[in-house]
């Protein structure tokens, strides 16, 4: 058997890869071979580890020194002080306020999280199923199917508390349960992996950085509904996340851990993958279906509801990425487990993805409840410069912003919804006293326009009327009456839209004046930005 | 790749998987530290840890984590090794390749502390 005396994680994720990753990889790699080290160190590309933007990032076992922003020219001092010598070089480990940090453990921004969905991500080669394997891997998958029955299965995700996600956060086992309920042989489970929220990439990283996890809570999924067939729908932008997917699905099926009689039992079960073209509006289940039908990926109207009526007519249970992945943790460790993590309405932990004006954006995993100042000031390092905290906007383009004087809620679904925002898939971005709220509103008003499939009337109309409003107002041709409008317009349309992308739409630009009227008001009264982000018409004519 | 027919093949199989990944571990049987400053590789440690391993290779043990120590005692003793196992930790200094396989089999795969080369000996 072969020994390796140092096992290099070298960070896979997205990010890590496009700040330089693969060339310092390589580097590195003739660095070992100008040592004679090659047959002494394992090289091994992991999932995202989390901290992006102190990327790339590198893991070296066995004591876990974490290494960060590296160079290729940094591979030379690794290899010849750390590698061959076991001196760690101090100066490429993760510093706060001139304390170093040698192993990731230690790093506030990593001590303070809470792993269960991305329990792999960043620990394991994300290309080997033997690895997930060595985690616990497939332990859930057998469990449930040799020694639980589906319906028990159905009942201890019901007990966990789990709910989706992807966004709306209905209770997941409610909706295994009204699956395994529906009538008819032939039925389907969806990973929905369609993520599309600006900033947002908790599922592409868990994809890419765990695939086993998404498949094992899947084949899980499927046995406890009575499904034999399952498709992810992946977005074609997602080429990385596509592959190792691709590649997880080939292993698993050659263990037979996806196929006929898996583990021995009559439980049959396989994976196709679909890929979408990237329309924000296919994330929603009804238009996913039409899409993965090959039909235009338009929405249509609920009841029926995929439990009952879904791919090709057919019960259809669709789940998100993250809710899937965090399955096999359910099973495997029980919900009592689970339910200890997290608050008694919201158990377990969400994954974010922070982004915007903190120290250290990067993917999160912390127990739900926590409160967003623990999250922006203690995970995230605070805001940089030294500017001060304005809002931060949860739920993306379908979401609302969170302002300063309710910095201290607890990031749960119900609390979030009480300030007119929502959970959502995860993404959180957040602002500082440089950023107008007008504009931020603008901003995601804009993204939904350009996704609004336009099928019905209130989404296609009333968004882009909404956008005008608010174009105008940024300009500095703001009239006496347009936040009145704007409200209007927005209550009209989350009450009669079609999907969850109307409903939604109107969010980020209600939650902004419900929180910041006055910056509204600013720009249509005295016709000024007071973040100086907008050109108003007045401001640009003195400069011309 | 072969079929995982039973939750037995899949247990076997997670238990290989996992020895593999010792070095990854919070914590393994057997731990050993090799100096390898300077004045250590001068000494000939690479060699050393080199036969070392191979040993440990030849036994498949690799229930271990090798630690590098710039420096684990005066220069004149170099190369030096620790051992750690069992609750104790052993010194051996001056370890050529030849002792460091006797360590390697002796010490490190089956318990047996080479009591003739142990300079030191102490609970951890």
């Amino acid at each position: 058997m072969k020994i390796y005396r140092l096992h290099v994680l070298m960070c896979g994720g997205t990010q890590c890869v496009s700040a330089g990753g693969e060339s310092f990889e390589s580097v590195l790699k003739d660095e070992l071979k100008k040592h004679n080290l090659t047959d002494e160190v394992q090289i091994v590309r992991s999932g995202c580890m989390g901290a992006c933007d102190r990327g790339p990032l590198m893991l070296v076992y066995p004591e876990g020194i974490l290494y960060q922003r590296l160079k290729p020219s940094d591979a030379k001092e690794i290899v010849a002080e750390h590698f061959l010598k076991g001196r760690k070089v101090k100066r490429l480990m993760w510093t706060e306020d001139g304390h170093p940090y040698p192993t990731m453990n230690e790093v506030p921004f990593f001590a303070r999280q809470t792993k269960i969905v991305l329990r792999n991500c960043g620990l394991i080669n994300a290309e080997s199923i033997d690895e997930y394997i060595a985690a616990d891997g497939y332990a859930a998958l057998g469990k449930a199917i040799t020694e639980m029955k589906p319906a028990d299965v159905v009942a201890e995700v019901k007990a966990s508390g789990v709910r989706g996600r992807g966004g709306a956060g209905f209770p997941t086992g409610l909706k295994w349960e009204l699956g395994a309920k529906s009538t008819g042989d032939t039925k389907y489970i969806i990973c929905n992996a369609d993520e599309g929220d600006p900033g947002a990439y908790m599922d592409r990283s868990v994809l890419e950085g765990d695939p086993h996890s998404v498949l094992e809570g899947m084949a899980i999924a499927a046995y406890a509904i009575g499904a034999k067939q399952g498709y992810i729908y992946v977005r074609a932008e997602y080429p990385l996340a596509i592959k190792r997917l691709e590649q997880a699905i080939k292993q698993a099926r050659a263990y037979g851990l996806l196929g006929n009689n898996i583990l021995g039992t009559t439980f049959c079960f396989d994976v196709k993958m679909r890929m979408g073209a990237g329309a924000f509006v296919c994330g929603e289940e009804t238009a996913l279906i039409n899409s993965i039908e090959g039909k235009r990926g338009e929405p249509h109207l609920k009841p029926p509801y995929p439990v009952t009526s879904g791919l090709w007519g057919k019960p259809t249970v669709i789940n998100n990425v993250e809710t899937l992945a965090s399955i096999p943790v359910i099973i495997h460790k029980g919900q009592e487990f689970f339910r200890k993590i997290g608050t008694k309405a919201s158990p377990g932990t969400k994954v974010f993805s922070l982004a915007g004006k903190v120290n250290t954006t990067g993917l999160i995993e912390v127990p739900l409840g926590m409160p967003l100042r623990e999250i922006i000031f203690d995970i995230g390092g605070g805001i940089p410069a030294g500017k001060k905290f304005k809002g931060a906007l949860t739920g993306g383009p379908s979401g609302g912003v969170i302002p300063m004087e309710h910095l201290d809620t607890p990031v749960d679904y119900e609390s979030l919804n009480a300030l007119g925002s929502i959970m959502g898939s995860g993404g959180l971005i957040v602002m500082d006293e440089t950023s107008c709220m007008v504009d931020i509103a603008k901003f995601f008003l804009e993204f939904t326009v350009d996704e609004s499939c336009g099928k019905c009337t209130p989404c296609r109309e009333g968004t882009m009327q909404m956008y005008r409003l608010l174009k105008k107002i940024t300009e500095g041709k703001g009239e006496e009456g347009d936040i009145e409008k704007l409200e209007a317009m927005g209550k009209a349309i989350k009450s009669t839209a079609l999907c969850g992308l109307g409903q939604s739409a109107p969010n980020p630009v209600l939650s902004t004046i419900r929180f910041f009227r006055h910056e509204y008001e600013a720009h249509i009264k005295d016709k000024k930005c007071p973040s100086g982000v907008c050109k108003m018409k007045e401001e640009a004519a003195v400069k011309a | 790749m072969p079929k995982i027919n039973t939750l037995d093949d899949l247990k076997k199989l997670r238990e290989s998987a996992q020895a593999a990944l010792k070095t990854r571990a919070a914590e393994a049987k057997a731990r050993v530290r090799v100096s390898m400053g300077t004045a250590g590789i001068a000494a000939g440690a690479r060699e050393s840890l080199k036969a070392l391993m191979g040993e440990l290779e030849k036994h498949s043990f690799c229930d271990l984590q090798i630690v590098e120590d710039p420096t684990l005692g005066p220069d004149k003793n170099e190369p030096i090794v620790c051992v750690e196992r069992d609750g104790f930790v052993t010194q051996y200094v001056k370890v050529t390749a030849d002792m460091a396989r006797k360590i390697a089999a002796q010490h490190i795969v089956n318990g047996q502390a080479v009591s003739e080369w142990a300079v030191a000996r102490s609970k951890k």
